[in-house]
Parts: structure tokens; sequence; C-alpha cells
């Protein structure tokens, strides 16, 4: 489904004479139906990995196929439909502060065509789903860090997308909610979407007994069916 | 496609009433541009008819020596009618120029003391002479100065005329240059009003583009909004500067139709309505969308 090919990727460095590997040759393949953590230290090619699946940035070297395709060959003007095929949870949410809990899920919705009733019928659903009901008319800024995850999974999942990519989902949220979160993903993942979670939480990794590909320095160190976190 | 558009539009009319105060001033500097390219549109409506008017009331007055025998004017008159420009030619003779200033005057002392002090009939007999079109009378005055009744003819009442023409000609030539050079000046301002209130909203939601880019929206969707926003501000604009010109036009229209009476502010409007009004509509949209394409150009990569 998400094949990720001899990827290489450089940065230049802040003094600009050198560069810096943020990948260095991985190579791994994420079938359908899949619950894949991608685990590593902070700065090991993570988050790299999920914007080049979203062709929001290219790769140095190598190719990203996502359901046969190179995502870096498609032309500009198509690259919105490929990402409406991708739910992101992104680190920081980016969640839309001048709409409200509603408005950030229906916009997603909207942007895919839906009908109006469609939206007042799908929205609250999912909102439901993540333990948001009663926040529908919060603003972003008016929600906890767990309200704010939960939203932008939420937000993620409402068109109901191929393959979810979450990245560092329980990075800002204290154990009780790191574990909603999880629980939220594996409900996901169970009910047949394919999930990738990028994360460096240990124990998360450790509870779910699920494929782990281990990144460090940039390349893939690990990969294993049933893994634990092992740096 | 429709829903899309709706949307659209939706998010364009938040932007607007979410920057009110900017999009507020960039209406103001935008009508006042309609409304001056209105007037500057009215002014020229009614200079044209003030000079048909006084085209229309031209004629050229063929006045002949003292000692010139009527049966020779009356051989130039039936002459001059046989020229293809001629309308009509009217013979006025000395007594009936003087009979006419008579009872034109006959009720001012002065003049009428003026008149027996001469003692004499001091008119000359005239050739009234009506032109086909109204750009006939230089060629007729031409003519007559130049043709084979020269010696005839004590002087040609034409140029004084023409003088009128020419002054209705030049003060509406001056005042469509200003117009034209302040339509010019305002209109920078206003684009540059316009730019400045959509850079000031894409600035404002740079982030929330970014990530609606993220999410998959669209070139249309990112841009969309902004360009409805320019567009409101556009139509906002023309509806603001068509209320100015309908409330000026009607309040000045008495006063100009004692000036001038056959030409009214307001009906010159109300005669005008669709083309003034595709005028405003197309200088509001056009000056705003041009500067929210060139704000959307520069300031919002997707």
């Amino acid at each position: 489904m998400l094949c990720f090919k001899n990827i290489i990727k450089n940065y230049p460095s802040r003094s600009g004479n050198e560069l810096a590997v943020a990948l260095d040759d991985v190579s791994f393949e994420v079938k359908e139906k899949e619950f894949v953590s991608i685990v590593g230290k902070s700065g090991a090619g993570k988050t790299t990995l999920l914007r080049l699946a979203i062709a929001q940035e290219s790769p140095t070297t190598g190719q990203v196929f996502f359901q046969g395709r190179d995502v870096h060959k498609i032309k500009k003007s198509q690259i919105p439909k490929l990402r409406q095929r991708i739910g992101v949870v992104f680190q920081d949410y980016k969640l839309f502060a001048s709409k409200n809990t509603f408005e950030n899920v229906a916009y997603i919705m909207e942007i895919t065509g839906a009908e109006d009733k469609e939206i007042k019928r799908d929205v609250p659903q999912i909102l439901n789903i993540v333990g948001l009901s009663s926040r529908e008319r919060n603003f972003p800024n008016e929600l906890s860090g767990g309200e704010k995850q939960r939203l932008a999974i939420a937000r993620a999942l409402i068109h109901r997308p191929e393959i979810i990519l979450a990245d560092e989902p329980t990075g800002n949220l204290d154990p009780y909610n790191t574990f909603g979160i999880i629980r939220l993903l594996v409900k996901i993942y169970e009910s047949g979407t394919t999930v990738v979670l990028a994360t460096h939480d240990r124990e998360v990794i450790n509870t779910l007994g699920k494929r782990v590909i281990t990144l460090d320095g940039g390349k893939v160190v690990r990969d294993e069916e049933r893994g634990r976190f092992v740096l | 496609m429709f829903i899309s558009l709706k949307r659209v539009i939706k998010a364009g009319w938040k932007n607007f009433v979410h920057n009110i105060g900017l999009n507020s001033a960039a209406i103001f500097i935008t009508a006042m541009v309609i409304s001056l390219i209105s007037f500057l549109f009215i002014l020229a409506a009614a200079s044209q008819i003030l000079i048909s008017n006084v085209q229309e009331k031209i004629d050229v007055s063929v006045y002949f020596k003292e000692d010139v025998s009527s049966e020779n004017i009356l051989q130039a008159k039936s002459e001059i009618s046989g020229l293809p420009e001629v309308k009509n030619v009217s013979y006025v003779s000395k007594e009936q120029a003087l009979e006419d200033f008579v009872q034109k005057h006959k009720d001012d002392p002065v003049l009428m003391e003026s008149l027996t002090e001469i003692g004499y009939n001091p008119f000359l007999s005239y050739l009234n002479i009506e032109a086909e079109q109204a750009q006939n009378y230089e060629q007729i005055a031409y003519y007559l100065k130049n043709g084979e009744f020269e010696d005839l003819i004590d002087s040609v009442d034409y140029n004084q005329r023409k003088e009128v023409i020419d002054k209705v000609f030049s003060i509406t030539s001056v005042i469509n240059k200003i117009g034209i050079i302040f339509s010019i000046v305002l209109g920078s301002v206003a684009v540059l009003v316009i730019f400045n209130t959509i850079k000031i909203a894409i600035a404002g939601s740079g982030e929330e583009i970014s990530t609606m880019r993220l999410v998959g929206a669209s070139n249309w969707f990112a841009k969309g909004p902004f360009l409805i926003q320019g567009l409101i501000v556009g139509i906002g604009a023309f509806i603001l500067a068509f209320i100015v010109i309908l409330s000026v036009c009607w309040s000045i229209d008495i006063k100009m139709q004692s000036i001038i009476p056959s030409v009214g502010a307001f009906n010159l409007l109300v005669s005008n309505i669709w083309l003034v009004l595709l005028i405003q509509f197309l200088t509001g949209v056009c000056l705003s969308s041009a500067s929210a394409v060139i704000a959307i150009g520069k300031y919002l990569k997707v």
C-alpha cells in the first residue's frame, strides 16, 4: 500500500556547507490493513518519512509509492487528491484556530465535496467516537491537549481515508490521555484502516504488540512483526 | 462544482467579516474611484447634449453692404439655397431688421433713444442660412467669404458662435483630463488598499492555509476565499458608488436644469442607467479582482 524505496533525504546544514542526513537508504512497505509503528529517537527521521508520504517534501533520491503510484511524480494539481486519500494526525495538531471543533472536522468533508446533509450526519458521529460531542462549538484554544489530539484524529478520520499517518500523536499528553488516543487508533485499525504510528513512546509500543520499524540515525535498524521498543 | 463554489463564497464572506474595518476602507476608496469615473461619463454625456444644442441653434447670417440691391441679395439667396449643405435661407431686409430690432427692444428707452439719435436705419440686409448639419456651417461660411459674392458681403456672423462650441469643448476636455488623472491616482490608491487588505488577510491565516493544503484542499479552496473577499469589496464599492451618484445627480438636478434647461443630471443618469451600472460594476470588479489576484500571486504560495 505505502512503499518507501531506497529513500535518501538530505537537508542542508545550518552552516550551509554540509548536508545533514535525515534518511539513509530507507526501504520498507506498509501493507493494507496493517498497524505499523515507526520508532526512533527525536530526529531519527520519523516525521520526514511521513512528510515524504504526503508529498510535503521530496526525497533526495529514492521513491515513495502509494497504491502503486510514485507520489513524487504526481502532478501538482493532483496532490490534493492524494492527500484526501490519506488521513494525517500532525505532531502539532495543525487545527484551524478560526474554526470550531465541528468546523475543523467538517472542513475535510467540504474539500472532498461531501453534501451538507452528509456533513451534518457524519461530523457529530465522529465527534461522538472521539468523545468530543460536548465540545462541538468550542474553538481549539478552548480545548485541552488530549481534546486537541482527539480532534486531530477525528479530522484525519472523517473522510474514511485508506491510511492514517499519526505523527507523535501522544507526544504532548499525560499517560491517561496517551492510552485513550492509542485505544482510538487501535479501534480505527480494527475497523479496517491501515495505521502508521510514528512515536518515541516506549510504553505505547511495548503494549501494542504489532509491527515495529526502528529508525536510528536515518537508517532502518530493525523491522519486526511483533516488535518492542529497543534502542 | 456548485457546492464547492458555495463553500468558497462562504469562506470569502467570513474573511471579509473578520477584517471588516480594513475591508470597509477598501470599499470606500474604490467607491470614490467608481463615482469619479461615473461622473466623468455623465459629464461627457451632458457636454455632448450641450454641444449639440448649441450646434442646433447655430445659423449663419450674411450681412450685405449698404449699397447692395435687394435683387442682388435675392439672386445670392437663390444660389446659396442650391448648395447641397444648405437647408433653408431666409432674407431679412434692412427695414425688416429695423422693425425686428424695434419690436425686440421697444421697452428699452436708452436703445430707442439712441436709434432716434442716429437718425437713419443702421441695419444691413442679411440672409439667414441654416445648414443640413452642424459641421456644414464652417464650409458655408468659407464659401460665402471666398465665393462670387465676396464683394457684396459686409460680414459673416458665424465665428462668434463657433467660440461658444469651442469653449464647451475645451472646458469639458479640461475637466475630463483632470478627472482621468484623478481616476488614475485614486485607482492606484484603491488597488494598493485592496492589495494590502488581502495581504493582511493572507498573512493572518498563513498557517491555516498551509494546513489546508496538507489536508488536501485544492488551490481553488485555498485561494478562492481571498479572491471572493476582493470581489465582495468590489461589489460593495459598486453599490456604494451607485448610491452616491444617484443622490448627487438627484440633488444637483434642479440646479443644473436652471442653468442648462435641456440637461438634467438625474434624467441623464436614468437614460443611461444600464451603461452607468455596467461601467460601475466593471470598474469595481476589475479593480478589486486585479488587486486580489496580484496579492494572492505574491503572498499565497500553495
